[in-house]
């Protein structure tokens, strides 16, 4: 996975609470079975009408947010469905970072994997950098991931928290097998053990 | 003497292989479930990596999602998508060892069905799958939850999964259930209650007399959808009825294993004092038939209530709800039972099991479906399919009007040919009532079998508590 660097950019706003996998990636997308090449099918019936034509008030159409890294989002983005073609497709619009009140666990999860950075921040202060992003190429949020910060353009800036090894993963980014091999004899004993204790699993 | 223990404190200890400095833990993967459509990716990852599957002997794979589900489908796959996915997993099956379960195997269905039938899923496991209904397994005593493809090949090379501990949560759900009242009302009920991230960061017991009043099939009704509550799992305390629903399945412990195992299993309960960090409490009493008016799963309202006000809610969910509105194409104020539908779909991993469909043929008895309707039973395995057929439940279904289709996910998430078109409103008896997720414009309402069968004799959203000749 390569190294998450810090960002400062454009961020779509996106107020719709309950934002689900299901609209980040609809399901006939999902029958690639390959990672690479969502992008285009980003949030696609939000996006495009039933012939394919972009909806121009759709936020990622807008000429202002075409290129945006940075996506601000109602509470609870990213429930329903496991898919990871949600995250495949973010990251390869070129999202890097996304901002919520909260995420739903395993969207949040499957982001760290993919080198996209989830915030969680209160509403408030949701609630003001979604006016920020809402000027559009007005605006820049900056994220810092070592110092865990994220500014408004005018340089409020806000702490955030994130799990150490996670953010160690992203910084470096480390491969999470490979991290885990290093392991392979805790595991063994684990597993001889626990084999022996319950021979029937 | 250690401190009370949740059940699910009880299996998380039993489970972790390696903790961390940081309390990252590597958690031991009992049994790995995988499907077609989250795991090519993670199989290919295994192989640029020249890594095997660590484990083939706790990984099972089966189709479920893009199979079609017409009494055809031996010819094959039309869609070239869907079938290079279906082949992908037929050939890393092969290839890695793992067992399978291909269409052609009367076995085959969801996987979250096969799993409990085959005897895969017991009490005190863990359980994961590409797949978030994997809640289901909680059922059993279980910790099962859904995981990612990236995920997916971390077990497939591991047998372990990268974890912190969430926090514990209760449900209860005290007293008795009234007629006409199921597991999926008790499951609606508790979302419509929680919200749909109510249960962000928590692993879920569902507790109370309800609960335990309920079957197997029903308890794993209310832990599919968990997820939708946004918990990490859901899970239910083993007993009596689980132990019974295990012995004898083919790959459940025999002999003197079965009697270890059992001892094991009667271990699993919640100690006394052991703590929660959020308790919800629900009267059993005071659920009633409910049903989906918009397009989050947290929207349930009583089949008795009228769709509500966009006004009527606060912050961020005022215009959630009136974009739902527009979209499911209802004004507030309109009596739920008032809505006419065109399509009912009786199936899935939370509603596609054989008591399910005993509850829906016992509302279709010697009854039509309405002129123009399109109603389909989606079987959720070949097993659940052939023991309906036994019972005489297919032939109902099809004196009905119904569709008696082959198993697998079908217009759940509607990945194979059986969607809903643009404007088409669907009564269904699954779990997401997401914008598009049965088809794009498609408008679903989600509520139990005996609902479900009732609305497509009615045309209309229906109160099984009026209907005639409901049990």
């Amino acid at each position: 996975m390569e190294k998450f660097e810090n960002v400062s950019g454009v961020a779509a706003p996106m107020p719709l609470i309950n934002i689900d996998t299901d609209m980040i990636i609809p399901k006939q997308f999902l029958k690639t079975i390959k990672r690479s090449g969502l992008g285009v099918n980003l949030f696609d019936e939000m996006r495009y009408d039933d012939k394919g034509n972009e909806i121009e008030d759709f936020v990622l159409n807008q000429p202002a947010y075409r290129d945006a890294e940075i996506i601000v989002a109602g509470d609870n983005f990213g429930c329903g469905s496991s898919r990871e073609h949600a995250p495949w497709a973010l990251k390869d619009f070129g999202i890097k970072v996304i901002i919520s009140s909260s995420f739903a666990d395993i969207f949040y999860n499957n982001s760290f994997k993919n080198g996209i950075l989830p915030i969680v921040l209160p509403q408030e202060q949701v609630d003001v950098l979604m006016e920020d992003a809402q000027k559009g190429s007005n605006a820049r949020i900056t994220v810092d991931l070592e110092n865990q910060t994220v500014s408004a353009t005018d340089g409020t800036e806000f702490k955030f928290e994130v799990d150490p090894f996670k953010k160690e993963c992203l910084m470096d980014g480390l491969d999470d097998i490979g991290l885990t091999m290093q392991k392979v004899k805790a595991i063994d004993t684990f597993e001889a053990e626990y084999g022996k204790n319950m021979p029937w699993v | 003497m250690s401190a009370p223990k949740t059940i699910y404190d009880k299996i998380w200890d039993a489970h972790v292989a390696h903790e961390a400095d940081d309390g990252t833990c590597l958690l031991y993967i009992d049994r790995h479930l995988v499907h077609e459509v989250t795991s090519p990716q993670a199989f290919e990852g295994l192989r640029m990596s020249g890594r095997t599957v660590r484990a083939p002997e706790k990984t099972i794979a089966v189709p479920d999602h893009n199979v079609p589900t017409t009494l055809d489908r031996a010819k094959g796959i039309d869609n070239e998508e869907s079938r290079i996915q279906v082949e992908a997993l037929d050939k890393n099956a092969k290839e890695f060892g793992v067992h399978y379960y291909p269409v052609s195997d009367v076995r085959q269905g969801i996987v979250h069905i096969v799993g409990p039938e085959q005897g895969w899923t017991l009490p005190g496991m863990t359980v994961v799958c590409g797949d978030s209904h994997t809640a289901t397994h909680g059922a059993f005593g279980a910790l099962a939850h859904g995981i990612g493809t990236s995920e997916v090949e971390h077990v497939l090379a591991t047998q372990t999964l990268i974890q912190k501990k969430s926090k514990n949560m209760k449900v209860e759900i005290t007293g008795s259930l009234r007629p006409g009242v199921t597991a999926k009302d008790i499951t609606m009920s508790v979302i419509g209650h929680t919200g749909t991230a109510g249960g962000t960061g928590y692993v879920i017991e569902y507790c109370g007399q309800a609960i335990e009043e309920l079957s197997m099939e029903g308890r794993m009704t209310v832990c599919n959808m968990a997820i939708e509550g946004g918990a990490r799992a859901g899970l239910i305390a083993p007993d009596q009825k689980t132990f019974d629903y295990v012995k004898g399945r083919p790959h459940a412990p025999k002999g003197a294993d079965w009697d270890a195992a059992l001892a094991y299993w009667k271990t699993l309960f919640t100690d006394e004092d052991a703590h929660f960090d959020l308790v919800v409490t629900l009267k059993g009493e005071d659920i009633a038939p409910s049903v989906t008016w918009g397009t989050s799963p947290e929207d349930v309202l009583p089949i008795d209530a009228v769709v509500p006000n966009p006004a009527d809610f606060e912050g961020g969910k005022v215009d959630a709800v009136a974009r739902s509105l527009e979209y499911m194409g209802l004004e507030a104020g309109q009596k739920l039972t008032d809505v006419e539908i065109d399509t009912v779909f009786i199936g899935s991993c939370t509603n596609g099991r054989i008591e399910d469909l005993r509850a829906a043929a016992a509302v279709l008895k010697g009854k039509k479906i309405k002129d123009g309707m399109r109603a389909m039973v989606v079987p959720g395995s070949g097993l659940v399919r052939a023991q309906a057929e036994e019972e005489g439940l297919a032939e109902i279904f099809k004196d009905a009007g119904f569709e008696w289709r082959m198993a697998g996910c079908s217009m759940c998430l509607a990945m194979n040919p059986d969607q809903l078109a643009p404007g088409e409103r669907c009564a269904a008896t699954s779990n997401r009532n997401f914008e598009g997720r049965q088809g794009r414009g498609g408008r679903t309402h989600l509520l139990s079998p005996a609902m479900a069968a009732a609305a497509a004799v009615t045309g209309k959203l229906t109160d099984i508590r009026e209907f005639e000749g409901a049990a």
